[in-house]
C-alpha cells in the first residue's frame, strides 16, 4: 500500500534553492522521484547562486564564512540530480487546481501534480529614494550576485545604503573583492541594535559574524553611517547616478560621489504561485509585510499545497534548508508514511531559534515604513510605470483608493513589468500614510498570471 | 566608454564575441549580456516613460528592467541570458515591426 | 440621524448605475446608490474598453448611437475624458464568404449613422498593414474607439457626487420590497432606506433582486479573459475584433497611447461567485497568443505581463435586460449587459434617468424588457 503510493504520488517542488534543495532530498531518501523545477540554469538559489562553469574562485571566495554550507548545498544536489526529476530554465508560469504551467525554451508544458512544494524564495525589499530610477541603481541582492556570479563590480565607486545584515555583507565582500566603496550608510540607528541583542543572541554566531563584518569594514576605512535618513539619488537621466544625498543622525546632509548604489532593506517573499493557488496570507507585524500562512510544518490554507523557506517566512538561507526538511517530513505524514519523529523534532528546535532570532533582526534594522511618508511627492515609486508619490497619494485624496489594487487601478503603480515586486509593497505604505490608517488595512496587491512575462511566441507543442 | 560594470577577476576566460548597437565588442564566455554591455556602455536601453536609460536593478529575474532587443526584433532579458557568439543586441526599441510579413 | 430616503434609490455601483445617478441628479432627482463592494469594481471595470457601435444587434443601435454622442462629451459632462480615443473601429473576417455578412450589416439602415466602410483583399491589407495575412475583409467603423474601463463608473460616481448624490460603498443590500407606493430597502448593516422608484443596476447579481419580485431571469455569469502586453511604440490606432463563428477566434486587442496592448476574447471562464473572484484560464491565455500570432504577426516579440477577469452577467439572447418591472410600479432595471455594456454605460445612464424622472424614453429599447422572460415562462407552463 505505501509502496503504491510512493510510485504514483506526484510530488512537484519549485526552487532549487535551500529550501527545495533539502526538501527533495528528504523525499527521496524516502523513496519518492520529486519533479523539481527552477527558473535558473543551475541549483543554488540567491545566496548560494552557483558562478557559471569555467569561474574559478573557490567557495572561500565566494561565500565567505558560509563556504562550507554552500558546498555541502551544491554537493546535495549533485548527488541527488539523477535520482529526481530536474528542470532547471523552466518557469512557473500559472497554475490551476493540481496542474502547474510551466514554460521553457518558448515551449509550455503543464505539470499534473498531487502535492506542490513551493519553495520560491525571496526577492530584496525596497523602499523607493527619489532618484532611484537612474541608471546605477540597484538591489543589494542585485549587487551580490553582479560579483558573485559574474565577477564584477556595479560600479567604480559604490555606495551600500539601506538597512539588514545583507547590507554589511555585500559591502565587505566587494572591499574583499577589490572593488571600492564609497560609503556604508544604514538607516537603522545603533540604539535599535542594542535593544535588539537578547532576540540576535540566539544565534550567537551569526551575531560574531556581524560584528566581524562591520569590523572589516572599519579596517578598511569604509565611511559606515547609522541612522541615515536617504534623501536622495543624484545623477542625470542620460549618465545615470552620480551621489548620494542622506541626513545624517544627527542632522546633518552628507552627499557621497559615487557611481553606483545598491539598495535593500531585507527581503520580500516571491507568493505568485501561492496566490494563484488561492492560499491564504497573513500579515507579519514584526516586518510589517503579507507572508504566506503556513503552519509550523509548512502546510498552507490549501490542501495539497505546501511551501518552505524564504518564499513563505523571511528567515534565512539556513532556516530554509531546515523548512525544506521539515515540509517534506510533514508531506510524508500526511500520506501516513512513516517518518522519524525525531528528525522532525530536531527541525522544529532549529527552526525556533532562527524564529527569535530573525524577530531580532526585524528589530535591529526595521523597514523603514516612515521613508514612504516622508516621500517627496515628485520621488517615483513605481520605477517601470515611473509614477510618482505624488500621483499616487492624489488616488487616495482625489479617487478615494484606501486600498492597493484599487489605487493600482487609478494610478497605474504596480501594473509595470515587475508585477509589483519593488514598489507595492512602498506603494501601500505611501496609501496608508495618505488615508492615515495602518498599512494592513490598505491590503496587497493580488498575484495574477504569468507569475513572470511570458513570450507571445509561446507555444504548446514545438513548432 | 564609460562603463558601469567592473571586472573584478575571471578575466581568464575564452573570448565571445558579439555587436552592440553595431559597435562589434568582446565578452568573456559565462558573461551574461547584463555584464557584456555593460562592461562596455553605460547602460542597456532606454527608458519608455522618461528620458534617461536603464541598466537593469536586481540581477536575479525579477525587476524585468533588463530587457534588451537582437536586431531581429527578439526579445532577451540581459541579466538571465548568456552571451552567445554572433548576436547583435541593440538598446534602442525597434520601430514598431507591422507591415506585414510573408 | 441621517435621512435614508430619496426619489430614487440604485442598487448596484457599475457603470450603468453609476451613470444613471449622475443624469438623475441632472433631472433633479435626489438619488442614493448602494454599492455592495466598490464602485465599478465587476464587469464595469475588468471589462476590455471597447466603445463600439458596430457588430452590436441592430435594434440596440439606437441606443449606442445615443451614448455615443454623450461620450464625446465625457470632458464637459463628467470632467474626465476616461482616456477615451475614438481610434476607430477594425471588425475583421478570415473567410470571404463572411464579408458579405459584413456588408449586410453595414447596409442595415440602423448602422446608417456608424458610416461603416468594407475593405478586403489588398486594399485592405494596404489600409492596415499590421494585420496578418489571414485576414480577408473588413467592416471599419471610423468614429468608434477605446476608453479606460478602470476609470468609468468612478468618474461618473464622483460626478453624481458632485451634484449632490448619495453614493454608499461597502452597503450590502439585504432585502428589497414595495411598500405602499414606493420601496424599502434594507442593508445587512442593519439600515433601511426608502425611494419613491427603485433602479436595479446590481450586474450579474442583478437576477438575484429581479426575482425578489417576482421576475426572475436566466443570467448566467462568466469571467472575461484579458490580458496586456508589456508597453511598446505606439503604432495601432485603431481597435481590431474578429467576426467569425469559431469561439476560440473570436480574439480583439487594442493599443493604449502608453503602448501595452490590451487583449480579449477567445474563451470565458466560470467566476466563483461565492468569493467573487474570476480566473483567467491558461488555455485562454495560450489561445489568445496562438490567435493574435495569426492576428497581429509582428506582435510575437512582444511579452505579457498581466491578466485579468472579472464577473458579467449574461442572457441567453445575449440582450440585456433594461427598462421598467413587468409587475411592480416604480421598479426598474438595467443589468446583464452580455459583456457589451461598457460602450452603452453613458446612454444607459441617461436613458434611465429619462424614463425614471418622466415615465418614458424617446430611445428605442422595448427589445430589452424583463416581460420577455415573462413570456416565455408562460409558453413554457402553457406548453406542459
Amino acid at each position: 500500500m505505501a509502496t503504491a503510493r510512493l510510485n504514483t504520488h506526484r510530488v512537484v517542488i519549485v526552487g532549487a534553492g535551500p529550501a527545495g534543495v533539502r526538501c527533495a532530498q528528504t523525499l527521496v531518501a524516502a523513496g519518492f522521484k520529486p519533479i523539481l523545477i527552477d527558473e535558473n540554469r543551475r541549483d543554488g538559489g540567491q545566496i548560494y547562486r552557483r558562478q557559471p562553469e569555467g569561474f574559478t574562485r573557490s567557495y572561500t571566495t565566494l561565500y565567505g564564512t558560509e563556504a562550507d554550507k554552500a558546498r555541502d548545498l551544491h554537493e546535495s544536489f549533485d548527488r541527488l540530480r539523477p535520482q529526481i526529476d530536474y528542470r532547471p530554465d523552466t518557469l512557473a508560469w500559472n497554475l490551476t487546481p493540481g496542474q502547474l504551467c510551466c514554460v521553457s525554451q518558448g515551449l509550455h508544458t503543464t505539470v499534473d501534480y498531487d502535492a506542490l512544494i513551493l519553495c520560491t524564495g525571496a526577492t530584496d525589499r525596497l523602499m523607493p529614494i527619489e532618484g532611484w530610477q537612474l541608471g546605477g541603481t540597484y538591489s543589494l541582492g542585485g549587487a551580490q550576485i553582479a560579483l558573485k556570479a559574474q565577477a564584477v563590480s556595479i560600479g567604480h565607486r559604490v555606495v551600500f545604503m539601506g538597512s539588514g545584515p545583507l547590507l554589511y555583507l555585500v559591502a565587505s565582500q566587494y572591499v574583499k573583492a577589490g572593488a571600492t566603496v564609497a560609503a556604508v550608510l544604514d538607516t537603522s540607528p545603533l540604539g535599535l541594535r542594542i535593544k535588539a541583542l537578547p532576540k540576535l543572541m540566539a544565534r550567537p554566531g551569526l551575531l560574531f559574524t556581524g560584528m566581524k563584518l562591520l569590523a572589516q569594514l572599519y579596517r578598511a576605512k569604509i565611511p559606515v553611517h547609522l541612522g541615515i535618513s536617504p534623501l536622495q539619488v543624484l545623477g542625470e537621466a542620460v549618465t545615470g547616478v552620480s551621489g548620494v544625498r542622506v541626513r545624517t543622525a544627527n542632522g546633518e546632509t552628507l552627499t557621497v560621489a559615487c557611481d553606483a548604489v545598491a539598495l535593500g532593506y531585507h527581503l520580500r517573499p516571491e507568493t505568485q504561485l501561492a496566490d494563484l493557488a488561492g492560499c491564504r496570507m497573513r500579515f507579519d507585524e514584526a516586518s510589517g509585510q503579507w507572508w504566506l500562512e503556513v503552519d509550523e510544518e509548512g502546510r498552507t490554507s490549501v490542501s495539497g499545497v505546501y511551501a518552505a523557506g524564504d518564499g513563505s517566512k523571511i528567515r534565512g538561507a539556513d532556516a530554509a534548508e531546515h523548512a525544506g526538511r521539515l515540509v517534506a517530513l510533514a508531506l510524508l505524514r500526511d500520506l501516513q508514511l512513516p517518518v522519524d519523529a525525531a528528525q522532525v523534532a530536531e527541525q522544529r528546535q532549529a527552526l525556533k531559534v532562527m524564529d527569535d532570532f530573525r524577530l531580532g533582526l526585524a528589530q535591529a534594522f526595521p523597514w523603514p515604513a516612515a521613508q514612504a511618508k516622508a516621500l517627496p511627492d515628485e520621488a517615483i515609486v513605481c520605477r517601470c510605470e515611473m509614477i510618482s508619490a505624488g500621483e499616487l497619494r492624489r488616488t487616495v485624496s482625489e479617487k478615494g483608493a484606501c486600498e492597493v489594487n484599487r489605487a493600482k487601478a487609478f494610478s497605474r503603480v504596480g501594473m509595470g513589468r515587475c508585477q509589483g515586486r519593488y514598489c507595492s509593497q512602498a506603494g501601500a505604505e505611501v496609501i496608508a500614510a495618505a488615508a492615515g490608517v495602518p498599512v494592513q488595512e490598505v491590503g496587497r496587491q493580488r498575484g495574477q498570471a504569468p507569475v513572470k512575462p511570458l513570450s507571445m511566441l509561446t507555444r504548446e507543442v514545438a513548432p | 566608454m564609460n562603463a558601469r560594470f567592473v571586472r573584478l577577476a575571471e578575466q581568464g576566460r575564452p573570448i565571445v564575441k558579439l555587436t552592440v548597437d553595431g559597435v562589434p565588442i568582446e565578452a568573456l564566455q559565462g558573461d551574461t549580456l547584463m555584464v557584456a554591455l555593460l562592461t562596455h556602455g553605460p547602460a542597456l536601453r532606454q527608458s519608455e516613460f522618461d528620458p534617461g536609460s536603464r541598466a537593469g536593478f536586481c540581477l536575479m529575474g525579477a525587476c524585468q528592467d533588463c530587457w534588451v532587443w537582437t536586431r531581429s526584433g527578439e526579445r532577451l532579458r540581459a541579466c538571465s541570458n548568456e552571451v552567445r557568439e554572433g548576436l547583435d543586441i541593440i538598446t534602442q526599441q525597434p520601430e514598431a515591426i507591422w507591415p506585414l510579413r510573408g | 440621524m441621517t435621512l435614508n430616503k430619496a426619489d430614487v434609490v440604485i442598487v448596484g455601483g457599475g457603470l450603468m448605475g453609476s451613470a444613471a445617478a449622475f443624469f438623475l441628479r441632472q433631472r433633479g432627482q435626489s438619488v442614493i446608490l448602494l454599492e455592495r463592494d466598490q464602485i465599478g469594481q465587476y464587469a464595469s471595470g475588468v471589462n476590455f474598453g471597447n466603445v463600439r457601435r458596430q457588430g452590436r444587434f441592430l435594434g440596440q443601435l439606437e441606443l449606442a448611437n445615443r451614448s455615443w454622442a454623450l461620450w464625446k462629451r465625457l470632458p464637459e459632462l463628467i470632467d474626465d475624458d476616461l482616456e477615451f480615443i475614438a481610434s476607430g473601429h477594425m471588425r475583421v473576417c478570415y473567410r470571404e464568404d463572411e464579408i458579405p455578412e459584413l456588408e449586410a450589416y453595414a447596409a442595415a439602415p440602423e448602422a446608417a449613422q456608424l458610416d461603416l466602410q468594407i475593405y478586403r483583399g489588398s486594399e485592405l491589407h494596404a489600409r492596415f498593414p499590421f494585420l496578418g495575412k489571414d485576414v480577408k475583409g473588413g467592416s471599419y467603423a471610423p468614429h468608434d474607439g477605446h476608453a479606460n474601463p478602470r476609470l468609468a463608473a468612478p468618474a461618473f460616481a464622483r460626478a453624481a457626487r458632485r451634484l449632490g448624490a448619495r453614493i454608499e460603498e461597502r452597503t450590502e443590500v439585504a432585502q428589497v420590497q414595495k411598500v405602499g407606493d414606493g420601496f424599502s430597502i434594507s442593508t445587512t448593516d442593519g439600515r433601511q432606506f426608502s425611494a419613491g422608484q427603485l433602479l436595479i443596476t446590481a450586474g450579474a447579481w442583478g437576477q438575484k433582486l429581479s426575482a425578489q419580485f417576482g421576475e426572475p431571469v436566466p443570467l448566467e455569469t462568466n469571467g472575461p479573459q484579458m490580458a496586456v502586453t508589456e508597453p511598446v511604440p505606439y503604432a495601432l490606432p485603431t481597435v481590431i475584433g474578429v467576426y467569425t463563428k469559431i469561439p476560440e477566434e473570436v480574439i480583439y486587442f487594442r493599443q493604449i497611447p502608453r503602448g501595452n496592448i490590451v487583449i480579449g476574447g477567445g474563451y470565458r471562464s466560470k467566476p466563483d461567485m461565492l468569493n467573487r473572484r474570476a480566473y483567467v484560464e491558461p488555455r485562454s491565455i495560450l489561445n489568445q497568443l496562438d490567435q493574435m500570432r495569426r492576428l497581429l504577426p509582428g506582435v510575437g516579440n512582444l511579452n505579457i505581463i498581466r491578466v485579468w477577469s472579472g464577473i458579467e452577467g449574461y442572457l441567453p439572447d445575449s440582450l440585456p435586460v433594461m427598462g421598467p418591472s413587468g409587475n411592480v410600479d416604480g421598479l426598474y432595471y438595467a443589468f446583464g449587459f452580455c459583456g457589451h455594456g461598457f460602450q452603452l454605460g453613458p446612454g444607459v445612464g441617461d436613458v434611465m434617468a429619462e424614463l425614471i424622472s418622466t415615465g418614458s424614453t424617446r430611445t428605442s429599447i422595448e427589445p430589452f424588457s424583463i416581460r420577455r422572460f415573462a413570456l416565455s415562462a408562460e409558453q413554457r407552463s402553457k406548453a406542459s
